[in-house]
C-alpha cells in the first residue's frame, strides 16, 4: 500500500480516536471544572484552572458512602461465591463425562442469552415473597445465578488447558482426585480465576436493571442506582454537572483498570476460535 | 438423577485392578455441581418456572391482594396479541435491534480494517480510544450523554450551533421520539463498536499472508481481495457477531429507561424492556407481564440458537 493512502488511513484512525474517546474525556474534564465555568455559554475545552471540589463533594456524600459500601459488599459475596461454584462445576464438565453433562452445558450456555427484562418480574415476585427485597441476600442471589454460567463457561477452558496428567501423576503419588484437583490444577488456574473473577466483577458492579427493581430503597442503593438518583435529582434544580461527572468518573474508574488488565482476552473468550475451521 | 442407581455393575474381573476413577459412573461430577445447579435453580429456574405458569393466570392487582389467581389459559397471550399498543412496542423494538446491530457491525468491520492497513502506533492510539469506551459502565455512558446533550450547556448542542446558520441552542434532544431513539441507538453503537472491531480484527489476523499474495498474482484488486478472499475467511466470526449484537440490543433494558428518566417518559418511548417492567412494576398486571416476557423470552433463544448450537460443538470438540 502506498505512502500517502497510510498517512491518510492513519490520520482517519486519530480522528475517529478521538471521536471515540471524547465522551470520556469530557466527563473527566467537566468533574474538575466549577459550576461558574461549567455553565458558561461556551463549553471550556481544557480542566485548566479546574479542582478537586467536585470529587471532594461526591465523597463527602452519604449515599454515595452508602452506596459504595453497597457494590462492595454484593461484589465481594457474589465474587467470592460464583468463582468457587463456578470453578468446582467446570472441573465436572472439562474432567468427566457423565449423564446429563449435556444438559447442564446446555443450560450453561442458553441461560447466558437470557435477557433480565424477559425474567425480572419473577424474580421481582420471587424475592418479594420470601421478604428478600432491599436486601443484600435477595440481589445476591439474582446475581449469582446472573454470572455463575458464564464463569463456569470460561473456566471449562482453563481446566481443558490444565494437562490431565499432572493429576494423575498426582495420584500415583498418593493424592486422592480432589486433592489432586486442589494440589495441582488449582494452583494453575490462576490467571484463569483472576480473568473471569474480573469478567465476573464487571457485571455485578454495573448491574443496573436488577438492582433498580430489586433495590428501591434510597439506604440499599448500589452504585450504578446511586448515580442515577444523584443525577436525577440534580436535574429538579440546576443540574451539578461537575459533581455528576465526578460520581460518573469514581464509578467508571474500577472497571475501567479491571477492564485494562484483561483486555487481550475479552474478544477471545466469546469468539475465540471461530476461525479455525 | 437416579441414573447411577441402575448402571450397570462391571464385570468382577476387573475388580483386583485399582479403581479407576473415570470408568466407573463417577459420583463426583455430579458432587462438584451441586453448588452451581442449586444457583441456577434457585435464581433462574424458580423464576422462570413461576412465569410460565403465571402467564396463563390472571393475575393482577386483586390477587396481589390475596386473591387467588385463576388459570385462564392463553388469555394473556390472546390479550397481548389483538393489542395495537403492544404489536407497535414489539415491532419498534425489532427495528430497534436490527438497525443498531446493523450499523454497528458496519461501522466496526470499517474500524478493523482500517486497523489493518494503517502503521502501528495510530492503531494504538485507536485501539485504546475504543477501550475506554467500551469500559464505561452502562450508567456512566448514559449520565455522560445527557450532559453532552443538554439542552443548555450541552457541548453538542455548542458544536452544532457552530456551524453557520444552525442554532440548536436550548435543542431537547429527548422529547421527540425518534430523536430520543436516535440518542438510543448513537450511545448503544458507540459503546458496542469496539468488541465488534476487536473481534474482526482478531479474525483478520488471522487471514494469512500467502493467501493474500496468492489473490494478488491472480489478478485480484484490493476490493475483490477484500469480497472474494477476506471475507468469506472471516465469515464465521461475522457471523456470531451479528447474534451477539442482536441479542444485545434486544436487551437494551437499562439504556432506555435512564433515558427516560432523564428525559421523557411514555409509552412513545417505550421498547419490549420497559413495555414489560411497566405492566409488571408499575401496574402490577403480573400475569400479562409474564406473557410479555414470555414473548421476548421466545425471540432471544429464537435469535440466539444459532450461537448456541456453535459453543455446543466447540464443547464436544475439546
Amino acid at each position: 500500500m502506498n505512502r500517502t493512502l497510510r498517512a491518510a488511513g492513519a490520520a482517519l484512525a486519530v480522528i475517529l480516536a478521538a471521536v471515540w474517546a471524547f465522551p470520556v474525556y469530557w466527563m473527566v474534564n467537566t468533574s474538575f471544572q466549577t459550576p461558574a465555568v461549567i455553565n458558561r455559554l461556551t463549553p471550556t475545552f481544557l480542566p485548566t484552572g479546574g479542582n478537586l471540589n467536585n470529587y471532594r463533594a461526591v465523597l463527602a456524600d452519604n449515599d454515595f458512602v452508602a452506596a459504595l459500601g453497597m457494590s462492595l459488599t454484593v461484589t465481594g459475596i457474589v465474587l467470592v461465591l460464583c468463582i468457587a461454584y463456578a470453578a468446582l462445576a467446570a472441573l465436572a464438565i472439562a474432567r468427566f463425562r457423565f449423564r446429563g453433562r449435556t444438559t447442564f452445558v446446555l443450560a450453561v450456555i442458553v441461560v447466558q442469552m437470557l435477557p433480565a427484562e424477559a425474567m425480572f418480574i419473577a424474580q421481582y415476585k420471587m424475592l418479594a415473597g420470601a421478604n428478600l427485597l432491599n436486601s443484600v441476600i435477595g440481589v445476591s442471589i439474582i446475581y449469582l445465578a446472573m454470572v455463575v454460567p458464564f464463569t463456569t463457561w470460561m473456566l471449562r477452558g482453563f481446566v481443558a488447558g490444565v494437562p490431565i496428567d499432572l493429576e494423575e501423576a498426582a495420584m500415583i503419588d498418593g493424592c486422592t482426585r480432589m486433592g489432586a484437583f486442589r494440589r495441582v490444577t488449582f494452583p494453575l488456574l490462576a490467571p484463569g480465576l483472576v480473568a473471569s473473577g474480573v469478567f465476573a466483577f464487571v457485571q455485578v458492579w454495573n448491574e443496573f436493571a436488577l438492582a433498580s427493581i430489586i433495590l428501591t430503597e434510597s439506604q440499599k442503593a448500589t452504585l450504578p442506582l446511586w448515580l442515577r438518583d444523584f443525577a436525577q435529582t440534580s436535574n429538579l434544580g440546576v443540574t451539578e454537572w461537575g459533581q455528576v461527572m465526578a460520581g460518573s468518573v469514581l464509578v467508571a474508574i474500577p472497571v475501567v483498570v479491571f477492564f485494562m488488565i484483561v483486555q487481550g482476552r475479552m474478544a477471545q473468550g466469546l469468539v475465540g476460535g471461530a476461525v479455525k475451521g | 438423577m437416579t441414573t447411577t442407581a441402575t448402571a450397570p455393575e462391571l464385570p468382577d474381573t476387573q475388580a483386583p485392578h485399582p479403581p479407576r476413577a473415570r470408568r466407573r459412573r463417577p459420583k463426583l461430577p455430579y458432587v462438584l455441581l451441586i453448588p452451581a445447579i442449586a444457583t441456577l435453580l434457585i435464581g433462574l429456574g424458580y423464576p422462570v418456572t413461576w412465569q410460565i405458569i403465571n402467564s396463563f393466570k390472571e393475575y393482577g392487582l386483586a390477587q396481589q391482594f390475596g386473591q387467588p389467581a385463576e388459570f385462564i389459559g392463553l388469555q394473556n397471550y390472546l390479550n397481548l396479541f389483538t393489542d395495537a399498543q403492544f404489536w407497535t412496542i414489539a415491532l419498534r423494538s425489532v427495528v430497534f435491534m436490527a438497525a443498531t446491530a446493523a450499523l454497528t457491525m458496519v461501522i466496526g468491520i470499517a474500524f478493523a480494517l482500517l486497523m489493518r492497513a494503517i502503521p502501528t502506533w495510530s492503531r494504538i492510539v485507536l485501539q485504546v480510544s475504543m477501550l475506554l469506551a467500551w469500559a464505561m459502565p452502562i450508567v456512566a455512558q448514559m449520565t455522560v450523554a445527557n450532559w453532552l446533550i443538554d439542552d443548555r450547556n450541552g457541548v453538542v448542542n455548542y458544536l452544532l450551533t457552530l456551524i453557520p446558520g444552525v442554532d440548536f441552542i436550548g435543542h431537547n434532544w429527548l422529547i421527540e421520539p425518534l430523536s430520543f431513539f436516535g440518542v438510543a441507538l448513537t450511545i448503544i453503537t458507540w459503546a458496542s463498536v469496539p468488541f465488534v472491531a476487536f473481534s474482526v480484527y482478531a479474525g483478520l489476523t488471522q487471514v494469512s499472508e500467502e493467501v493474500l499474495e496468492a489473490a494478488q498474482l491472480d489478478g485480484a484488486g484490493r476490493f475483490q481481495t477484500l469480497r472474494m478472499v477476506i471475507m468469506p475467511i472471516i465469515r464465521p466470526v461475522l457471523v456470531i457477531l451479528l447474534l451477539l449484537q442482536l441479542i444485545w440490543d434486544l436487551r437494551v433494558f437499562a439504556q432506555i429507561q435512564l433515558l427516560q428518566d432523564f428525559g421523557a417518559a411514555g409509552e412513545r418511548y417505550d421498547l419490549l424492556g420497559t413495555y414489560i417492567y411497566g405492566l409488571g412494576i408499575g401496574q402490577s398486571q403480573f400475569g400479562a407481564a409474564s406473557a410479555a416476557a414470555m414473548v421476548v423470552l421466545a425471540l432471544t433463544i429464537g435469535v440466539s440458537w444459532g450461537y448456541v448450537r456453535r459453543l455446543l460443538k466447540e464443547d464436544k470438540e475439546s
